[in-house]
């Protein structure tokens, strides 16, 4: 039965299964063999496509022919994520023609009924939400609620990519920029819009024909030229005196800053004739008496801080070690033989091993831990700071309704005007106070002292704030 | 008299023994090729390129071209065990880990140190700077894993 040729039922099934498995692995092999070969020609690759580049044009999907990669990060930048006290929900909403979205983030006001209160009678206390992706930020200026109430042109200059905008309103001047983003700047809002068309692109920081970073908001121009002549530099050109690395911040100081709307014609401006810290930003406002609004109960002249990263950042260990926006926003990320600068722009918190790791060398949890912890404190001293700003209105509030000295409530106001402030500059900038915790908690400190001099103002028949013993400069 | 189903056609029973043969023939040629062609010789030696077959190491190289520790070592030197076993053996660790790290592509980026190989660089660091550390050793032991790199990480490159 079992011949020389004729192996048992066994044997040839050993045989088979060798043929099997023999080829199995000869095709695990070749994949392998494939996979290298991929990878050496990766390496061979010029590192960066430098083509054709575009020239002085809008539209991205231009600038995507020469960088497909950093052209598929920016579009990623409509994702909507939350870390633990930041980032937003993409909360669904029916479209209507007066605001055709049909996601939102959830709203801040909703969230903490106080801030309604801190800014009554300003477009903030209708609608403020959560941030969310460069993506979204002309429409969510176009479409937001404070829209009620006259918004000026110069909005744009950080809701839209305006380069060309500011460049063919401002034609024929010896600075088109500057002269276009004066008119631009000037006009109502819904005139203003018609004059752009899309969200942040390419433009607004590179240089089209050698890549480099380049600022292309008048605003910052000028602003940190009178601050860099307050520190004894005179005619500074950001654009061929700053480093490298301060560009990887400043591209993004553009935008992420404390301005006001100056004079009549709403130029966008950024008070930091005085430094960058907040109560030296106050102190300017204070010198030149602006006020942003009325406030609806007290009556005191109120100012909005609105997202100073850069201003908070400065003040922090990072900057200080040259650490710059884009190192941990935009963290360097590898693509086949690449490295890539992440045109996805957000939290590092979301991606600690790439934003952090290259300094830190420990687990991103960690990292991430260690960040939150930041948070946690600070947002538990903006609490604290942000119940005594509601006892003062109710002070104020019930002092106007009895015989209202007006001296002392003039004081009072005031207290209530650098103290909101002071809250707000912690509470409006994104990074929960990571940026630089110390100076958020002095500046919360701060706020606590003008809410104590109002009170004091309120109470005391000697009027208030014994011109202090330990002098205010102590406090910086 | 077997039954008739366990009689085969004779192309089939012949098939049967030169299939085994033919494919066992082939892994072994198609293995050959590979393992030439991904440069298996060089990690099997003590050349610092062979690490630079994987473009993701440049920047460690460059570094450690750069640095005093280019004048004493190897990669091999603070990377692999000392004995020959021990060394073959990291070898055949680190090599299989990193084979199937980068042709999946599931590792995280920065590279970081893992405990074992933690181990091995911290025991070569001390062959070499045992003397050194003797004195800082004596009275309170730096002796868990990874002293000396938690202050000099950057030290080789």
């Amino acid at each position: 039965m079992t011949g020389s040729d004729q192996p048992t039922s066994r044997a040839r099934r050993r045989r088979i299964a060798v043929v099997i498995l023999a080829l199995l692995a000869t095709a695990l092999v070749l994949f392998l063999a494939f996979d290298i070969y991929k990878k050496k020609s990766e390496r061979r690759l010029p590192p960066i496509p430098v083509l054709e580049l575009v020239g002085e044009v809008d539209d991205p999907a231009a600038w995507a022919q020469s960088f497909p990669l950093h052209y598929a990060d920016y579009l990623a930048t409509v994702d909507q994520e939350r870390t633990r006290f930041g980032g937003s929900d993409a909360l669904p909403k029916s479209p209507t023609a007066a605001d055709p979205r049909s996601t939102v983030a959830q709203s801040k006001l909703a969230a903490d009924p106080r801030l309604p209160r801190m800014w009554a009678g300003y477009g903030f206390a209708i609608d403020h939400r959560e941030d969310r992706g460069h993506a979204h930020m002309l429409d969510d200026e176009t479409f937001t609620a404070r829209q009620q109430k006259p918004q000026p042109g110069a909005c744009l200059q950080c809701h839209a990519s305006v380069v060309t905008a500011n460049r063919k309103l401002g034609e024929g001047a010896a600075t088109p920029e500057a002269a276009g983003a004066a008119r631009l700047n000037a006009m109502p809002f819904a005139e203003a819009r018609t004059h752009v068309d899309r969200a942040i692109a390419c433009i607004d920081c590179h240089d089209p024909t050698t890549l480099r970073l380049r600022i292309t908001r008048p605003a910052f121009i000028d602003a940190i030229a009178r601050l860099e002549a307050g520190r004894g530099n005179r005619d500074y050109d950001v654009n061929t005196m700053a480093t490298r690395a301060q560009m990887r911040s400043f591209v993004c100081a553009q935008c992420h800053v404390e301005y006001y709307f100056k004079g009549a014609d709403t130029q966008l401006s950024h008070p930091w004739d005085d430094g960058l810290r907040a109560d030296e930003l106050l102190a300017r406002y204070d010198a030149t008496g602006f006020r942003d609004w009325v406030h609806a109960e007290t009556g005191a002249p109120m100012l909005k801080a609105q997202h100073p990263e850069f201003e908070l950042w400065s003040q922090g260990m990072h900057a200080r070690a040259g650490v710059s926006c884009v190192d941990c926003h935009m963290p360097y990320k590898r693509v086949g033989a690449m490295k890539i600068t992440d045109h996805h722009i957000r939290s590092p918190l979301l991606d600690a091993g790439r934003a952090c790791q290259v300094c830190h060398p420990i687990a991103a949890e960690e990292l991430v831990a260690r960040a939150e912890s930041i948070q946690e404190r600070t947002l538990a001293m903006q609490n604290t700071a942000m119940d005594r700003l509601m006892d003062l209105i109710d002070a104020i509030q019930a002092a106007q309704a009895s015989a209202p000295d007006d001296r002392r409530l003039e004081a009072a106001r005031h207290a209530q005007r650098r103290a909101s402030f002071l809250i707000d500059f912690v509470s409006s900038e994104n990074s929960a106070g990571f940026h630089a915790p110390q100076e958020a908690a002095r500046l919360l400190f701060l706020a606590l002292d003008e809410i104590l001099a109002g009170t004091r103002a309120l109470e005391a028949s000697p009027p208030a704030r014994s011109e202090s013993k330990t002098p205010r400069a102590a406090m910086r | 008299m077997s039954s008739p189903r366990s009689r085969l056609p004779r192309a089939v029973s012949r098939w049967l023994v030169w299939a085994p043969r033919a494919a066992l023939g082939l892994l072994l040629a198609v293995g050959l090729f590979t393992f030439d062609y991904a440069g298996g010789t060089s990690y099997l030696r003590d050349d610092p390129t062979a690490c630079l077959n994987c473009h993701i190491m440049r920047e460690q190289y460059e570094g450690w071209q750069r640095g005093p520790h280019r004048r004493a070592t190897t990669c091999n030197d603070c990377h692999t065990g000392h004995s020959i076993a021990a060394k073959y053996a990291s070898k055949a660790v680190n090599g299989f880990n990193h084979s199937l790290a980068f042709t999946t592509g599931r590792f995280s980026e920065p590279l970081q140190i893992n405990d074992f190989n933690r181990r091995i660089a911290e025991a070569n660091c001390r062959r070499c700077h045992g003397a050194l550390v003797q004195a800082v050793d004596g009275a309170a032991p730096h002796s868990e894993a990874g002293a000396c790199l938690r202050c000099h990480a950057d030290m080789g490159h």
